[in-house]
């Protein structure tokens, strides 16, 4: 029997464990949540000038490892993330770890045909009908979360008493990697969907407003931004994010056209990963009234250094700040809260005027 | 009695003091070096001010910016407590409302804020490398020998200033030792220093960023007669250097404690105030927390550094 594993992102990591323990017959390590540790051990042993969330991936794998974990789970992307397993397993290997490592995407590109032959080629024991049953279920899982998120993102920072929103996702997730089937699944998202709603808050009719744009990893990983929407809310901002995995999967691919059309002024082609979508949300966020945009990124992340300077560009036509940073898994903490600070008040300044 | 308001400002290298009336005359000011001991530079600075002060006066007021910022602002409790960048752009609006530019080059760190019609509209600080800040300049200045203070005035002797490789504090150095050992004259190297760090500045802190007069120029840096004749040259434009440049982050967030008063009296009487920190790693998980305990008359005001909010 395998010991299969699969690096960690944002609260992902329950569908993935609750689709995972459904549809194979095999044993599934949940990886350790994300640590000074992990990033530790990643930037250990990863080539220094790539990008952050490869390091963070390498941790949690070794961290898996460690667990007992004998099978590891990657999934490629639209830039350099594409050859990530191919490189890791060689590192692992490298380091004495005796593990298969399966690359679900290969050419930036998910086929079901390819991830049959892959898992047959692992000998991954899965039930074919279960796999389709709880895939269903656990792509539901990912848009309830979703929505659930979009939701607290703008209100978090008005809650009245601190922590409620927290607390009521903490048991929704909870559950959620409890459920049997898609009616219970629903009906419980139903109960949360009502309770967060009808948690109160309390927010000025024209509160700040802030859109968070950038590398998918690094805004879907708050330990990776090093919590910046928490430090955003605490500020009483509301905040619009568009990268989630529901998107990712499967609104992409069909708003990719009309995002180009959209910003064929500023560029004509895709530029890898998500550049074409921020470029295409830095104008919808100016124009859209946004009191700013923040940009982030891992560092050393190509496709985004490639949008800055258009982003700067449609910023500067709308007049709306924008802030860029860069993380790395030696960013300086100060150095991020005196930025922020200072964009706040700038944001705050402006309006008073 | 009339009221004041105390603004200061602890940097990496100095420590800034001023206190303003309610019409932001300076009525006194202070500007010594930190020396790697906020704490102590700050009752030194304190205990100067609380000299010059006249007894018909009465701090109503006090805020705290600066890297040290925190600390400080729990040290003397303060009612505000305020990021540089706010703070300089504030004072500098209080004497020059129609800014359109600042440029700060401070000890480790060097900023640019871009105003408009008296609001900030943007912003940058240097993010990789403390290249072509005051540090790397008075160690340099240290190096050939040379007073700090003088160094902008040798540059200005210079015909013909080198070119200097100034992406990073190491190559610079070295690329400086080479063109000694070569037979650069020193005045030469030391205006090509100054030249390289205003290139250095407006390829990384000013990038992308359009630069409008009037341009304030500020900062310990700006205290360098070399490095503002190549602003000057460089960006075609008028540089204005205002002799209390180097106070205006204090002058700052001295003008948002008076707007922000909460009707509180202070004393500058710190002799009796215990304060204290104490350092502890948390092993709580695997994250292992450095975490910072603030005391104040024994007394614990504040804990920082927990990333789960345990303490």
């Amino acid at each position: 029997m395998h010991k299969i594993s699969f690096p960690i992102m944002g609260d992902y990591n329950v569908p993935a464990n609750f689709l995972l323990n459904k549809a194979f017959k095999e044993e599934i390590i949940m990886p350790p949540p994300i640590t000074s540790k992990t990033i530790e051990l990643g930037t250990k042993y990863s080539p220094d000038f790539v990008c952050t969330p490869f390091k963070y991936t390498l941790g949690t794998m070794i961290e898996a490892i460690q667990k007992g974990a004998d099978t590891l789970i990657q999934m490629g992307g639209g830039c350099r993330y594409g050859y990530y397993g191919e490189v890791q397993a060689q590192i692992l290997k490298d380091l004495g770890y005796d593990v298969k490592l399966i690359n679900l995407v290969t050419k930036g590109k998910l086929s079901l045909r390819r991830i049959v032959k892959v898992l047959k080629q692992a000998d991954i024991k899965y039930s074919k009908l279960k796999a389709i049953y709880y895939g269903f279920i656990a792509i539901k899982m990912v848009k309830y979360m979703d929505i659930i998120d979009d939701y607290i993102r703008e209100n978090i920072g008005f809650e009245i008493k601190e922590g409620s929103f927290e607390a009521l996702k903490f048991n929704m997730l909870k559950e959620f990697s409890q459920v049997k089937n898609h009616h219970e699944l629903k009906k419980i998202y139903r109960y949360y969907q009502k309770e967060i709603t009808s948690v109160p808050i309390r927010k000025p009719d024209k509160p700040l407003k802030i859109g968070i744009i950038g590398e998918l990893y690094t805004i879907m990983e708050p330990f990776s931004n090093y919590y910046l929407e928490k430090q955003l809310a605490q500020n009483k901002i509301e905040i619009k994010r568009f990268t989630n995995v529901h998107y990712l999967l499967f609104e992409k691919q069909n708003k990719i056209k009309e995002y180009l059309k959209y910003v064929k002024k500023y560029i004509k082609y895709q530029l890898g990963a998500d550049g074409a979508d921020n470029v295409a949300r830095t104008k919808y966020l100016c124009e859209a009234g946004y009191d700013g945009i923040i940009h982030i990124k891992s560092s050393f992340c190509t496709p985004e250094i490639g949008v800055m300077p258009i982003i700067n560009k449609i910023a500067s036509e709308y007049e709306v700040p924008v802030l860029f940073f860069s993380f790395d898994a030696n960013t300086s903490e100060t150095g991020i809260k005196t930025r922020l600070e200072a964009f706040y008040d700038m944001l705050e300044m402006r309006r008073e005027k | 009695m009339k009221d004041a308001y105390l603004g200061v400002d602890i940097g990496s290298i100095s420590t800034k003091g001023v206190i303003i009336d309610d019409d932001n005359n300076i009525i006194t000011s202070s500007y010594i070096w930190t020396e790697g001991s906020p704490i102590k530079a700050v009752r030194k600075l304190i205990d100067i001010l609380k000299k010059d002060l006249p007894s018909n006066y009465q701090i109503k007021g006090i805020g705290t910016t600066g890297s040290a910022r925190k600390l400080i602002g729990l040290l003397l409790n303060a009612n505000i407590v305020k990021n540089e960048i706010t703070a300089h752009a504030v004072g500098t609006l209080t004497f020059y409302p129609d800014v359109r530019t600042i440029l700060e080059i401070g000890g480790q760190d060097s900023k640019i804020i871009l105003l408009k019609n008296g609001i900030i509209t943007n912003y940058a600080m240097n993010t990789l490398c403390a290249a072509g800040t005051g540090s790397f300049l008075s160690s340099q200045a240290k190096r050939l020998g040379l007073d700090v203070s003088e160094f902008g005035k040798y540059a200005l002797k210079s015909k013909n200033p080198v070119k200097i490789a100034a992406r990073c504090t190491v190559f610079a150095e070295s690329d400086l030792v080479h063109k000694a050992q070569v037979g650069y004259k020193v005045e030469d190297i030391v205006a090509g220093l100054c030249k390289s760090i205003v290139l250095n500045y407006l390829n990384n802190v000013g990038k992308g960023k359009k630069i409008e007069a009037p341009i304030i120029f500020q900062g310990g840096v700006s205290k360098n007669v070399g490095v503002i004749k190549y602003f000057k040259e460089i960006l075609g434009e008028d540089i204005i250097v205002d002799e209390n440049g180097h106070l205006m982050g204090a002058i700052g967030i001295a003008v948002l404690a008076r707007k922000n008063k909460i009707g509180k009296t202070y004393s500058l009487e710190l002799s009796d105030i215990a304060f204290d920190t104490k350092a502890f790693e948390c092993s709580g998980c695997p994250n292992n927390c450095e975490l910072l305990k603030i005391y104040r008359n024994n007394e614990l005001v504040d804990s920082w550094g927990s990333k789960c909010g345990k303490y």
